[in-house]
């Protein structure tokens, strides 16, 4: 159907909704199939689920894209109850149909167990994870299969596309996205107004935008679980804003190892053009725009502004001196607006609901929300929602359910790579641009890497110097050898080889890497070493000094020994040790040969009553 | 009467002035500043690699340390060539290059006027001298148009190589030996071949139809006549007896 004016849509839309509402009360399934679900096995639940119903009618199946509860995947919800299961497995499908779709029995087994009541709760909106979280941008992904246009129109889809195209003028609507204070989400934080009205006002016929899904950074998959669940709202979100600049012509820049997003952003751009909402002409406004998918090959530093173009344009990508900004000559040296996929996905909210409604959520400098991908040492893992200036202590306590095994709270990376380690007596820090880059780090993309009293903050520091060491393109040299060189003092530092002067060393190169760096990588790179240096510098000195790793993690400087009073002599430890370096009979306390240690901590794993210490 | 727009500034206090669009090294460099640079020469466009030629510019208000050899010069901008973090940023970056080149003469040279004469990293033995500041390879893609180099890799892995590590697009020409600032890549002449060192590349040499001696690779001859469109016999002669032929 090819939609030609604002009234076709929605006549359009009242007719999904009226479908729909006939079928209000239906017996439904949905199922997540986004990728982390997939990884927990939801492929193969999915196919139970076709192979159980065999295309009955009378129950709808929905698969979604990712739900955000991840820890938990497989995700099903059962409605018109909306009763939420977890980790469910294909084994349990025919169970599920059975009790919970036929005749609404709720199996406790698969319900979500609070640890702190542990109380099973049945509904999705009761449990912990969600309840705090403010879901405008990612709630959709629950209600939509990206696969059918249908699904997002249903929700209201679209709709702020017709607003701005037959209500607002492109200045008015620029002028909305400034007041409503909408900042860059993929980790500058620059103002998206602001940065519209350069590129529309810079000279020349021909404009771009660019939608930048090169998510890249460790642990992080925001960008990528919004554009595999809910891809029109980013579209949407682009065609505003080409129509406000006055670009015809706009990327969707895409790593190819996001397969699933590539293929349903693809689907989601044909769907649009054959509904008229992308193309000629779009929906009898006269406003003309396309978009293309550029698929990246996957480096990090791709993700750059300047370096994204030019892949775009068949180039490696490199930053280039940005003197002359991108907004005046980007792409193709045409005057070229890029925003990441979750600003773009927030463009159709503002236009919709108004730049007051955007503006009363979060903080002075911070407005909206901002999705966090949650991983590392925390209960719940997964991918967050929550109003700017939430404080880390909500977010890491009454969101992620706190750090799992009873340990204690270490740190919280933020900002990917390259951003910084927070310290446990910062954990009331708002969460929003300003007050991340004030401790240090940045808001990034939105990753956040919990950390527990188990990990090293010098190991974590050369982790992410040995990716940047990688990841950086190479052209600086302040950033290819300053990231070279800090790993390689962080890394004789781990194998007991640090010397007097070493932080300093690395606040040298770190500074200089720092300030004499071109682009944004390289100039932030140098966080995860200065940041950990400034909240954790003791434990660097145990390191260097005492030539001791107080979490226990580095094998240079630790040693494994069983305490014979709590050893029970059980043999597990003997049994598994793949140097058999454990000595020991029944009812003998075992011991460890240190030079036959390889240090690799299997038998404190495997030690059921904890008597393998770790020093 | 061509109308250039002029723009005045400052460096280091002196008052200059320089066409608009101009880059601010090769300006500070005719007024005679001195500022160290390895990656830029002035027959290719500039890259900005090295980081040596850092200054701090004062533009509207705001100050921050940037490379001169890509910086456009503009109105009432104020440069400064040798400040405190200039040259705190400088030692470093030789420190850094030393370890890459620790027998060039051209950096040792200008890492000692900073007080840098050893680095305290290790050398990186692989890199050759080469500090990957890539005039080899803009010299040839630009000036040459042979595109023979490139860069291979990113981070702490890139390299300059031939495309896939297969000379043949390079005609030996030795542009990239005059340019390479700490003198990585050498030219050998044996009989009658000449041979890149760095790229591995070999090739016979024509022999002068006058004088016998071989003068230039015969590739690299129909190369530049297939290029330029020359007659097929326009280089028989080598360049003494084309001269004394005249």
């Amino acid at each position: 159907m090819h939609l030609k004016s604002p009234d076709d849509l929605e006549r359009l839309r009242t007719r999904i909704l009226e479908d729909r509402k006939a079928q209000e009360g239906k017996k439904g399934i949905v199922l997540c199939t986004g990728t982390g679900c997939r990884g927990a096995g939801a492929l193969e639940v999915y196919e139970a689920f076709q192979k159980e119903l065999g295309g009955k009618s009378a129950i709808e199946f929905t698969s979604t894209c990712c739900h955000g509860f991840c820890e938990r995947g497989p995700i099903t919800i059962i409605e018109p109850q909306g009763i939420f299961y977890q980790r469910v497995t294909p084994e349990t499908v025919p169970q599920i149909i059975a009790e919970t779709v036929k005749k609404g029995q709720v199996i406790d087994d698969l319900l979500y167990q609070d640890p702190a009541t542990e109380q099973a709760i049945p509904a999705e909106q009761d449990i912990p994870f969600y309840k705090k979280q403010n879901r405008l941008v990612f709630g959709n992904n629950r209600l939509i299969d990206p696969t059918r246009i249908e699904d997002y129109l249903a929700v209201g889809g679209y709709q702020a596309l017709a607003k701005a195209l037959f209500d607002l003028s492109p200045e008015e609507i620029i002028a909305e996205v400034k007041r409503a204070g909408l900042r860059g989400r993929g980790g500058g934080g620059f103002p998206t107004g602001r940065k519209w009205e350069s590129c529309r006002r810079a000279p020349g016929d021909v404009r771009y935008v660019i939608c930048n899904c090169d998510e890249g950074d460790p642990g992080a998959y925001m960008d990528r679980s919004l554009m595999e669940g809910n891809p029109h709202s980013v579209l949407e979100g682009m065609i505003i804003g080409a129509y406000a600049i006055g670009s015809h012509e706009g990327y969707v820049y895409v790593r190819h190892e996001y397969p699933l997003a590539v293929e349903n952003v693809g689907i989601a751009i044909e769907q649009a053009h054959k509904m008229g909402l992308l193309g000629k002409n779009i929906l009898g406004s006269g406003f003309d725009f396309t978009i293309k998918i550029s698929k990246g090959g996957g480096a990090f530093v791709a993700g750059e502004s300047t370096a994204l173009m030019a892949s775009i344009e068949g180039y490696v990508a490199e930053p280039r001196a940005k003197h002359i900004h991108t907004v005046e000559s980007g792409l193709w040296d045409k005057p070229t607006n890029l925003n990441n996929v979750e600003t773009w996905a927030n463009v159709p909210l503002i236009i919709e609901r108004g730049a007051e409604w955007y503006g009363a959520i979060g903080t002075e400098g911070s407005k909206g929300t901002k999705i966090f991908s949650l991983v590392g040492k925390i209960n719940n893992t997964g991918l967050i929602e929550v109003p700017m200036g939430m404080t880390l202590r909500e977010i890491v306590y009454d969101i992620g359910g706190g750090i799992p095994d009873g340990k204690r709270f270490k740190a919280v990376q933020t900002g990917g790579p390259s951003g910084g380690c927070i310290p446990e007596d910062m954990l009331d820090l708002p969460v929003d641009f300003d007050a991340l880059t004030g401790a240090g780090s940045m808001m990034g993309s939105g990753g956040m890497i919990v950390m527990d009293e188990s990990t090293c903050m010098v190991d974590v520091a050369k982790y992410f110097m040995h990716f940047l060491k990688d990841e950086s393109c190479g052209k600086c040299t302040s950033c290819r050898d300053g990231t070279l060189r800090m790993y390689e003092v962080l890394d004789a530092i781990t194998k007991g080889e640090g010397k007097e002067g070493d932080i300093e060393l690395l606040e040298e190169i770190g500074w200089a890497t720092t300030e004499a760096s071109l682009c944004a990588l390289g100039g932030t790179a140098a966080n995860p070493v200065l940041s950990t240096i400034r909240y954790f510098r003791d434990e660097y000195e145990a390191h260097i000094k005492d030539k001791r790793c107080p979490a226990g993690v580095c094998p240079a400087l630790i040693t494994y020994t069983i305490d014979p009073e709590a050893c029970i002599a059980c043999g597990k430890c003997r049994k598994e040790c793949p140097t058999e370096a454990i000595t020991g009979k029944k009812k003998v306390p075992h011991e460890i040969d240190q030079a036959k240690c390889i240090k690799c901590g299997t038998c404190r794993e495997v030690c059921p009553v904890d008597a393998v210490k770790v020093e | 009467m061509s109308e250039k727009e002029i723009v005045r500034f400052q460096i280091d206090g002196l008052k200059v002035e320089a066409e608009k669009g101009q880059m601010l090294l090769p300006v500070a460099l005719e007024y005679g500043f001195e500022i160290p640079h390895l990656c830029y020469h002035e027959a290719v466009s500039p890259y900005g690699a090295c980081r040596l030629c850092l200054v701090e510019v004062t533009s509207g208000g705001r100050t921050r340390m940037t490379t001169s050899c890509n910086y456009p010069v503009d109105d009432g901008i104020e440069v400064a060539t040798s400040t405190e973090n200039v040259l705190r940023a400088r030692r470093m970056i030789l420190e850094l290059l030393l370890a890459r080149a620790p027998h060039s003469e051209r950096v040792r040279a200008m890492a000692h006027s900073v007080g840098v004469e050893e680095t305290r990293f290790r050398i990186i033995e692989e890199a050759d001298g080469c500090i990957l500041c890539g005039l080899c390879e803009r010299v040839c893609r630009e000036v040459v148009g042979a595109n023979a180099i490139t860069f291979v890799n990113r981070g702490d892995r890139r390299e300059m190589a031939p495309p896939f590590w297969d000379p043949l697009a390079c005609i030996a020409c030795g542009a990239c030996v005059y340019v390479c600032p700490t003198d990585c890549i050498k030219m050998e002449e044996q009989g009658d071949e000449r041979t890149i060192v760095r790229w591995k590349r070999t090739l016979k040499m024509q022999p002068c139809k006058s004088c016998g001696k071989p003068f230039a690779p015969q590739f690299q001859l129909n190369w530049i006549i297939d290029q330029a469109q020359l007659p097929k016999d326009f280089y028989e002669l080598c360049p003494v007896c084309r001269k004394q032929k005249k």
